[in-house]
C-alpha cells in the first residue's frame, strides 16, 4: 500500500535536524555536488573559467541540453524512454529556418509556439504508439528516430539555414542578457521550476511517479494510465520543440543532421541527475543539473587543457557511478520499508 | 522486465504484416524505379552513353553541392550520365558501400573527395578491377589507388594565402590556432603541414605562434564547441585560421556573438554566402577560396579524357577541359584548376555560393 | 471454457510442416520474394558482385546479432556493442603501430579487450544487480571514451595488405565472401547453444521469469555473466574484422551499430520482452533488412527514403502484432458473446 502513495519510510519530522538529513540525503545533491566540485577544482587550475563570456558560454551551452533534459526527465520517470528527440529537435529546427524563410515577418513568440505545437504533435505519435501498441517505448522510439530522421532528410535536402537568414532579434535572444543571464537560460530555468513544482505539487504530475513506480498498482489505483503517458510524451514533445527552436537561434546553421546523436547525451545527463531509468523516482530539477554537468565537463576539459579525449570516458565513468548510487540508495530505502513494515506487525 | 503477456496469435501476423510491408515497399520502389529507368535513357554497358559518378566526402554540405553542379555541367558537356552518391556523414566507412554501388553499375568514372585517403583503397581497386577510371577530387586519396587528383588550387596557395591574410589582420605577431575539419581529411593535413612549414622558414612571420589545431570534423556544432575551447584555454589568441567552410562559418558564429568579436581575427576558406553577414558585421575581414564549380567542371573532363585514353594521369599529360582550357597534369599524378580568390567586403557581394 | 466452444481444436502441427508455416519461415519467405523481385526489377543487382558487396557490408551486424539475440532474449540489452568494436579497433591500431607484435599476437590481445569489456558489463549487471539498459548507456560511453583517449584524432593504416585482400577475397567466381565460412561457423555455433543446448533453453526460462528460472535451478547471475562476455568477444572481433577490412584503425569505426543491430533482431522476431526468438530467425530479419536496404539503393531509392523504411519496418513489426490481438480479442469476444447468448436464450442456466 504504502509503495504507490510514495516512499518516506519514517513519519514527517518537524524537528530541523532530520529536515536538514533529508535534504543531504535527497537524489540531487550528489550530482550538485559533483557539478559544485567540478566549477572549484577548475577555476583554481585555470582562474579564466568564471570570466564573464566563459560563464555565459557555459549558461548558453547547457540551455538547450537542460530543456532537453526536462522533457525526457518526464517520460523516463514513467519508466518509458524517448530516442527520438534528436531528430524532433531537428525538425523543429529546420522548421524554424523555414518559417522565417518563408513569412518573415511572423512575431516571435508565434515562433516559439509553432515549435511546440509542432514538437508537441511529433511526440504524440511516439505516445499513441507506445500506448496503443503497448511495447516497450525503446523500440518504437527507435523506429520513430529513424522515421523523422528519414523524414527531415529528405524535406532539407543539402538546404540549410543560416543565423543570417534568421531576423536579428531572434538571434539576439542567445546574446542579450538580462542581469548576466543570457535571455534563453531564462527560459530554461523558468521551465524547470515551472515542471518541477508541477510534478511535486499537481496530482497528475505525482501520478507519473506512480506509473513509472508500478504501472499495474497505478492502474488498479484508478489512475488512467494511458493518459498520462501519452501527456508525458506530448509534454517532452513541447519541450524538445523549445529546444529546437532556441537552438536556431543559438547556432550558426540548421540542416538535415541538426540533433543527430542528442539522444543518448540527454538520457546520460538524466541518469547522471539521478532519474532512475527504471522509472518512478527523480526529479526535473536533478536531471537539470545532471544536464549542466555534463556541459560543463566539456567546457572544464578544455579550459584545464586536459586531452578533451577524456570526455566520453568521464562522461560514462559518471554515468555508471549514478547508477550504483542509485542501486544502493534504493536498496537501503527498500531495507528500511522492510525493516518498518516488520516493526509494524 | 515484466512477464510475458503477448497472446500467440499476435506474432503469426506480425510476421506476415512484416513481409507484406517489405513487399510492399520493395514493388513501389522499384516500380517507381524501373519506370524513371525509362526516362533516364540507357547506361553503362549497354551500347548507350557512359555514366560517372560524382563521390562527394558527404552530401548535405554548401561547399559540396557548388562543386558538384559544376560537375553535372561538365558531365552534360561530355555527354555522360551522372549521379551523385554520397553518406550523409563525413566517413569514409560511410562511403565505401557508395563505391561499392558505383561499380556495380559499371560506372566508367568515379569521381571521389576521400575521407579517408587508405580506408578507401580497397573498394576502389576492386573499381578499378571492374574497369572505372578513377578520378580523386578536392581531397586525395593514396596515389596508388586513383588515376590522377584534381586539386582545385596549388595546396602550397591555398595555405600562403591564408597566412597572409591572418598576418595583416593581427599585425605580424601573435598567437594563432587551426580549426580543421577531420583529422584524416588528406587536404586539410596537407595545408596545415605547409602553414608549419611556411611559419617556421619564413622570417616574415617569426613572431607568430602556431599554438593549437583542433579538429572540428566538419559538423556545425562541434566546430563551435571547439572554437570557445581555444579562446578560452589561449587567452592571448590573436587570430583563428579555419580552413574548412563549416569551421570558419562556426567560429564567426561563435565571434560575432561574444565579446571576442573584432578582437580576435578570423580568416580561413569560406563561401561568400555563408559569410556574408559576417563580413559585413565586422567579424570577418577577408577569407579565401576558389571557384568550386569549376573543380566538379574539370574533374569531368578528366574523366573523360582517362576513358578515351587521351591520358594516363602521367606527369606532363595535358587534356581538354571545354571553357578552362588546356589542363596539365604536374608531379604525382595531380592537375591544378586555378589561383585562388579572396573575398571581402568589396567584393562579397558579387558572388552568389 | 470459451476456447472449446469458438474454436476448434488444433492440431499440433508436427516435423517439417510446423518448419514451414512457423513465424521464421515468413521471414525467409519474404527475404526470398525481396531477392527475386529485385533480381527482376532491379538493375545490375543480379550478379555475383551483389552477393560480395552485400554480405561484406551486412557481416558485422550479422556477427553481432548473434549474442545479441541470446541477449534479447534473456530479457536484457546490450547497447555498448558499437563502441567495444571501436575500442579494440583503437586497441589494435595503436599496438600494430608501437608494440612492434606480429599482427598475430596484435589481434589475439585485441579481441581479449572484448573479453575484458564483456566481463565488466557482466559484472556489473550480475554481481551488482544494476539494470542492464542503464549499464550498457554508461559502458557504451566509457569504452568509445577509451577507444579516444587510446588513439585520439589519429588513424593508423598500414596494417598487412595480405590481410586486407584476404578478408575481401572470395570463393572462386560465386561472389561470397571467403570471411562468410567463419561467419557461418560462427552463427551454428550460437544456434547450437540457443537451440540445442540446456544453458540455451535456460535463456528463454529467465526471459520469462527470473524467478521461475532461479527456482527450477538456473543459475541467473553465471548464465547473464557469460552472455554479456560472449557479447563482448563478437563485438570485438568485428572490431577486428572492420579494422582489416577498411584498412584503418580508428575509434569511430562501428558508431551507430548498436541500433542497426537492435532493429535487426527486433525484426527478426526476438521479443523484446525476452523468452521469443530464434537464431533462423535473427539470421533472416539480418539479411531481409540488409538485402532490402541493398535492392533499394541500387535501384536509386535516396537514403532518406532508405531510413524512413528501416524505421517503419521496426514500428511496424511491434505494433502489427498488438492490433492482430486486439482484432483477434475482439472477434474472440464476439464469437463468445454470440454463443454465451445461444446457451441461455433455450433457458439453460450457466453456472
Amino acid at each position: 500500500m504504502s509503495a504507490a502513495r510514495g516512499i518516506r519510510p519514517t513519519a514527517p519530522s518537524s524537528t530541523g535536524l532530520s529536515a536538514i538529513g533529508s535534504f543531504f540525503r535527497a537524489r540531487e545533491i550528489p550530482v550538485a555536488g559533483a557539478l559544485v566540485a567540478l566549477i572549484i577544482v577548475t577555476t583554481l587550475v585555470n582562474p579564466r573559467f568564471l570570466s564573464p563570456q566563459s560563464v555565459k558560454d557555459l549558461m548558453l551551452n547547457a540551455t538547450i541540453v537542460i530543456i532537453l533534459a526536462v522533457g525526457q526527465a518526464l517520460v523516463i520517470i514513467t519508466r518509458n524512454v524517448d530516442l527520438s528527440i534528436g531528430s524532433i529537435l531537428g525538425l523543429v529546427a529546420f522548421g524554424t529556418g523555414t518559417l522565417f524563410d518563408v513569412a518573415p515577418g511572423l512575431p516571435i513568440p508565434l515562433v516559439f509556439l509553432a515549435g511546440m505545437v509542432f514538437g508537441a504533435a511529433l511526440g504524440a505519435i511516439n505516445g499513441a504508439l507506445v500506448t496503443a501498441a503497448k511495447v516497450p517505448a525503446l523500440v518504437i522510439t527507435l523506429g520513430t528516430m529513424y522515421i523523422f530522421r528519414g523524414v527531415l532528410t529528405s524535406w532539407a535536402g543539402s538546404k540549410q539555414y543560416f543565423s543570417g537568414d534568421n531576423p536579428p532579434e531572434f538571434g539576439a535572444l542567445s546574446v542579450d542578457t538580462f542581469f548576466g543571464v543570457p535571455i534563453i537560460t531564462l527560459v530554461a530555468l523558468v521551465v524547470v521550476i515551472a515542471v518541477g513544482v508541477f510534478m511535486h505539487a499537481v496530482r497528475s504530475g505525482r501520478d507519473l511517479y506512480a506509473i513509472g513506480s508500478d504501472p499495474d498498482a497505478a492502474r488498479l489505483f484508478g489512475i488512467s494510465v494511458s493518459k498520462r503517458v501519452l501527456a508525458a510524451f506530448v509534454a517532452s514533445g513541447a519541450l524538445t520543440g523549445l529546444a529546437g527552436v532556441l537552438y536556431t537561434s543559438r547556432y550558426n546553421s540548421v540542416g538535415a543532421l541538426t540533433g543527430t546523436g542528442l539522444e543518448l547525451d540527454v538520457v546520460a545527463a538524466v541518469v547522471v541527475g539521478g532519474v532512475a531509468i527504471s522509472g518512478g523516482t527523480g526529479t526535473v530539477v536533478g536531471a537539470a543539473i545532471g544536464a549542466i554537468l555534463l556541459s560543463t565537463i566539456t567546457s572544464s576539459l578544455t579550459a584545464t587543457r586536459v586531452d578533451k579525449f577524456w570526455q566520453q570516458a568521464i562522461v560514462g565513468v559518471l554515468i555508471l557511478s549514478a547508477i550504483i548510487i542509485d542501486r544502493i540508495v534504493s536498496a537501503r530505502t527498500a531495507r528500511k520499508l522492510r525493516v518498518n513494515e516488520a516493526r509494524d506487525v | 522486465m515484466e512477464l510475458f503477456s503477448h497472446t500467440h496469435s499476435g506474432k503469426r501476423s506480425r510476421r506476415a504484416a512484416l513481409a507484406a510491408a517489405a513487399l510492399a515497399v520493395t514493388l513501389v520502389a522499384t516500380g517507381c524505379s524501373a519506370g524513371g529507368d525509362e526516362e533516364g535513357g540507357d547506361s553503362g554497358g549497354e551500347g548507350g552513353s557512359s555514366t560517372i559518378a560524382f563521390l562527394p566526402k558527404q552530401l548535405n554540405n554548401p561547399y559540396t553541392d557548388v562543386v558538384l553542379g559544376g560537375g553535372e555541367n561538365g558531365a552534360e558537356e561530355i555527354g555522360y550520365d551522372s549521379q551523385v552518391l554520397g553518406p550523409l556523414e563525413a566517413s569514409a566507412s560511410a562511403q565505401i558501400p557508395f563505391i561499392e554501388q558505383a561499380t556495380q553499375e559499371q560506372t566508367n568514372v568515379i569521381v571521389i573527395a576521400a575521407n579517408d585517403p587508405d580506408a578507401v583503397g580497397p573498394s576502389l581497386q576492386a573499381a578499378r578491377e571492374a574497369g572505372a577510371k578513377i578520378v580523386a577530387f578536392d581531397s586525395d586519396t593514396n596515389p596508388d589507388y586513383r588515376d590522377i587528383f584534381i586539386s582545385q588550387v596549388v595546396a602550397k596557395d591555398v595555405a600562403l594565402i591564408q597566412l597572409e591574410i591572418i598576418s595583416e589582420q593581427i599585425g605580424g605577431e601573435g598567437d594563432i590556432a587551426i580549426l580543421s575539419a577531420t583529422a584524416t581529411a588528406t587536404n586539410q593535413n596537407e595545408w596545415i603541414k605547409f602553414m608549419e612549414e611556411e611559419l617556421d622558414s619564413n622570417p616574415d612571420y617569426a613572431n607568430i605562434n602556431l599554438v593549437a589545431k583542433v579538429y572540428g570534423d566538419d559538423d556545425a556544432d562541434k566546430s563551435f564547441q571547439e572554437t570557445q575551447g581555444l579562446l578560452s584555454s589561449y587567452p592571448d589568441l590573436k587570430g583563428i585560421i579555419s580552413p574548412t567552410t563549416v569551421g570558419i562559418a562556426a567560429a564567426a558564429k561563435y565571434l560575432s556573438t561574444s565579446d571576442y568579436k573584432g578582437k580576435v581575427a578570423l580568416t580561413g576558406l569560406g563561401l561568400p554566402n555563408e559569410m556574408r553577414s559576417f563580413v559585413k558585421d565586422g567579424t570577418v575581414t577577408e577569407f579565401a577560396l576558389w571557384d568550386p564549380a569549376q573543380l566538379g567542371y574539370v574533374a569531368a573532363f578528366a574523366g573523360k579524357a582517362l576513358v578515351d585514353g587521351d591520358i594516363t594521369g602521367e606527369e606532363g599529360d595535358t587534356f581538354d577541359a571545354g571553357e578552362m582550357g588546356e589542363i596539365e597534369v604536374g608531379e604525382n599524378g595531380v592537375a591544378i584548376v586555378g589561383p585562388p580568390t579572396r573575398f571581402n567586403a568589396d567584393n562579397i557581394d558579387d558572388y552568389d555560393f | 471454457m470459451s476456447e472449446t466452444v469458438t474454436s476448434a481444436a488444433l492440431k499440433p502441427r508436427s516435423g517439417w510442416t510446423k518448419r514451414l508455416t512457423s513465424n521464421d519461415a515468413i521471414i525467409w519467405y519474404a527475404l526470398i520474394i525481396v531477392v527475386i523481385v529485385a533480381s527482376f526489377t532491379v538493375r545490375y543487382f543480379a550478379s555475383s558482385l551483389t552477393v560480395g558487396f552485400l554480405l561484406i557490408q551486412i557481416i558485422p551486424i550479422l556477427l553481432i546479432a548473434m549474442p545479441m539475440a541470446l541477449v534479447i532474449i534473456s530479457s536484457e540489452i546490450d547497447l555498448s556493442v558499437a563502441s567495444i568494436a571501436g575500442l579494440t579497433s583503437a586497441v589494435m591500431g595503436v599496438l600494430w603501430r608501437d608494440s612492434g607484435w606480429d599482427i598475430g599476437m596484435v589481434i589475439f590481445v585485441s579481441v581479449l579487450v572484448g573479453v575484458v569489456c564483456g566481463a565488466f558489463n557482466g559484472f556489473l549487471i550480475t554481481t551488482l544487480g544494476l539494470p542492464s539498459l542503464a549499464v550498457t548507456i554508461g559502458t557504451l560511453a566509457l569504452f568509445r571514451g577509451l577507444a579516444l583517449v587510446v588513439i585520439g584524432d589519429q588513424k593508423v593504416a598500414n596494417f598487412p595488405k595480405e590481410l586486407n585482400t584476404f578478408v575481401l577475397s572470395k570463393i572462386g567466381s560465386t561472389g561470397i565472401p571467403v570471411v562468410m565460412i567463419f561467419v557461418l561457423i560462427i552463427i551454428a555455433i550460437f544456434a547450437v547453444i540457443l537451440h540445442f543446448t540446456p544453458f540455451g533453453r535456460g535463456l528463454y526460462a529467465l526471459g520469462f521469469s527470473k524467478e521461475a528460472a532461479s527456482f527450477v535451478g538456473i543459475h541467473v547471475g553465471r548464465s547473464k555473466f557469460w552472455l554479456f562476455v560472449g557479447t563482448g568477444v563478437v563485438s570485438s572481433i568485428v572490431g577486428v574484422f572492420l579494422t582489416l577490412r577498411l584498412a584503418s584503425a580508428g575509434p569511430d569505426n562501428g558508431t551507430g551499430m548498436e541500433l542497426s543491430v537492435i532493429a535487426a533482431v527486433l525484426l527478426g522476431g526476438v521479443s523484446i520482452f525476452g523468452g521469443k526468438g530464434s537464431i533462423p530467425g535473427v539470421v533472416g530479419g539480418v539479411l531481409l533488412i540488409g538485402t532490402l536496404t541493398y535492392a533499394l539503393r541500387l535501384a536509386k531509392v535516396p537514403e532518406t527514403a532508405l531510413i524512413i523504411v528501416t524505421g517503419s519496418l521496426l514500428v511496424i513489426s511491434v505494433v502489427a502484432p498488438s492490433i492482430a490481438a486486439w482484432a483477434n480479442e475482439k472477434i474472440r469476444l464476439s464469437r463468445v458473446r454470440k454463443v454465451v447468448r445461444g446457451q441461455t436464450a433455450p433457458g439453460t442456466t450457466t453456472a
